[in-house]
């Protein structure tokens, strides 16, 4: 298990409840004593999320997730998200969570069957986006325009099936 | 009366066997509908459609047939406290306020929650080590719902769920683990550091923040993300085996090295079952599970075992209660538990401190 801050091994592994929530980090033996781990009576992971955020605040203070309302300091405070669409909007803070809470970042398990076709649509779409930025890049505009037309088509189709 | 369904056995269901070290084996599995917030973040209205969605959704499913479903407001707090005590539902969802429910297959080896901290929290146990029979059920479970419900699924992030700790696979297998052995040894704490270090969580006997009563322990893995359902089985499975393994040889070496102590422990516990006229629940925990070490040690008939295990769920608060037909304050529940513990301990022989076969 990799340290919370830092790509070292983890030796120390603090779990603690705030509000009701378990929350764990683990870190390596240099970052632990840096953040001041040495005592477990007066340590509060909320506070060490709090110095983890302080910096990136300028950013994410201000994140929302329209369709549901759940903003940054909701997730910071209850470490819950509120929708499917919340997985998009907080998906740059979330990241470097997901990497010290799991062990890896990519999906590896079941495929529900109702979602692999939905789920390959929007990877074909995004598929054909990237390799028209690349036409349009090198200025290949006959396959751009061909990779556009491909592109508006799709994405009538899914409204249509929508 | 929903508690009347345990009230009496179900018919033609044969009493689970009952083995040394591991209780139960359980796998859960997390999962969203899309375009509707996640329970936490709904409106009440938003709640009751989901449940509506789903509780249709269920009867249809295979393996559901014949289940019984109900709306947690509907339940009585002692009904509420008897499921959270069989482990059917959590203590989160007892305490809801609206908009939640709960479905039980007729051999009530599947629980599915509804509206919990996820849409639906799918839920199968069994007694025993069993994460294969138990995962193929599961997973069936799954995809059958599926069949009628669009989750909440992203390509790379797995099943969304409120909180990223169950994102992913959504799959939190465990077991439940009697370990004495351990305990008693004082190894325990060492098991635990070990076993966080390969992303495996141990609890107590009613999971986060609960005390590990009757040296019961809840093993699971803690990792959801980046492996697939199958590997982290496997990972938990090897791990569990290794414990087994473990609390045995701390079994064998206090039987060697002071022999003559655990024995009188043992003994004293039956003593104190066939005896007491008022006991709390840990003191009785604590006895049970040095009855079921008795009887893994074949200091004890078998049926002790299965005995001890089916005390372990009724000498609990609501349980107590439940047997009483009315709410009882906690003083008169100590003697009802007393009383309950001594007639099923009425016949229990004497320890036979030398078995053959242990």
């Amino acid at each position: 298990m990799k340290c919370h801050h830092c790509d070292n091994q983890a030796t120390v592994h603090l779990t603690q409840i705030l509000n009701g929530q378990m929350h764990k980090m683990d870190l390596c033996e240099s970052c632990a004593q840096e953040k001041g781990v040495t005592n477990p009576e007066n340590l509060s992971i909320g506070n060490l999320m709090e110095q983890d955020g302080a910096d990136e605040d300028s950013i994410s203070g201000s994140m929302v997730c329209e369709t549901c309302g759940t903003t940054h300091q909701d997730f910071k405070k209850g470490g819950r998200l509120g929708c499917e669409a919340c997985y998009h909007v907080f998906r740059p803070v979330l990241d470097p969570l997901l990497d010290g809470m799991h062990a890896g970042i990519r999906h590896q398990g079941k495929i529900p069957a109702g979602s692999k076709s939905r789920v390959d649509f929007e990877q074909s779409i995004e598929l054909i986006r990237k390799e028209l930025q690349e036409a349009v890049e090198r200025e290949d505009f006959e396959k751009a325009a061909e990779l556009r037309d491909k592109l508006h088509d799709m994405e009538n189709d899914a409204k249509t099936m929508a | 009366m929903f508690h009347d369904l345990f009230n009496s056995p179900s018919k033609g269901r044969k009493l689970p066997k009952s083995i040394p070290v591991t209780l139960s084996t359980r796998i859960r599995l997390a999962r969203n509908l899309r375009e509707y917030p996640f329970p936490g973040r709904a409106e009440t209205s938003q709640k009751r459609a989901v449940l509506t969605k789903c509780m249709e959704a269920l009867s249809d499913v295979k393996g559901l047939n014949d289940s019984f479903s109900v709306e947690v407001d509907d339940l009585s707090e002692l009904d509420r406290q008897i499921l959270v005590e069989k482990h059917l539902i959590s203590p989160e969802l007892s305490q809801v306020e609206e908009g939640s429910g709960i479905v039980l297959s007729e051999d009530r080896n599947c629980c599915i929650m509804i509206n919990e901290e996820d849409h639906l929290r799918i839920q199968v146990l069994r007694p025993g080590l069993d994460f294969g029979s138990v995962w193929k059920v599961a997973d069936a479970l799954d995809t059958g719902i599926e069949s009628a419900i669009s989750y909440a699924y992203d390509g790379e992030l797995g099943f969304l769920t409120a909180c990223p700790t169950n994102l992913g696979t959504g799959m939190r297998a465990s077991a439940m683990m009697h370990l004495p052995g351990l305990v008693m040894s004082k190894n325990m704490d060492k098991v635990i550091n070990a076993v966080n270090q390969l992303g495996i969580a141990v609890r107590g006997l009613f999971g986060e923040g609960s005390d590990a009563n009757g040296s019961i322990f809840q093993i699971s893995n803690q990792q959801t993300l980046g492996e697939s359902e199958t590997a982290i089985i496997d990972r938990l499975d090897n791990t569990l085996k290794n414990i087994v393994r473990q609390e045995n040889f701390a079994r064998e070496k206090l039987l060697q090295d002071d022999g003559v102590r655990l024995t009188d422990k043992m003994s004293r516990a039956i003593g104190n079952l066939k005896t007491c006229y008022l006991i709390q629940s840990s003191e009785a925990m604590d006895c049970l599970s040095l009855v079921r070490l008795a009887s893994d040690f074949g200091m004890l008939p078998e049926k002790y075992r299965s005995l001890a295990d089916r005390m372990f769920i009724e000498v609990q608060p609501g349980h107590v209660q439940l047997s009483a037909g009315k709410p009882v304050e906690a003083g008169f529940r100590d003697s009802l538990r007393a009383e309950l513990l001594r007639k099923e301990f009425l016949r229990a022989p004497q320890i036979d401190p030398s078995p053959s076969a242990g």
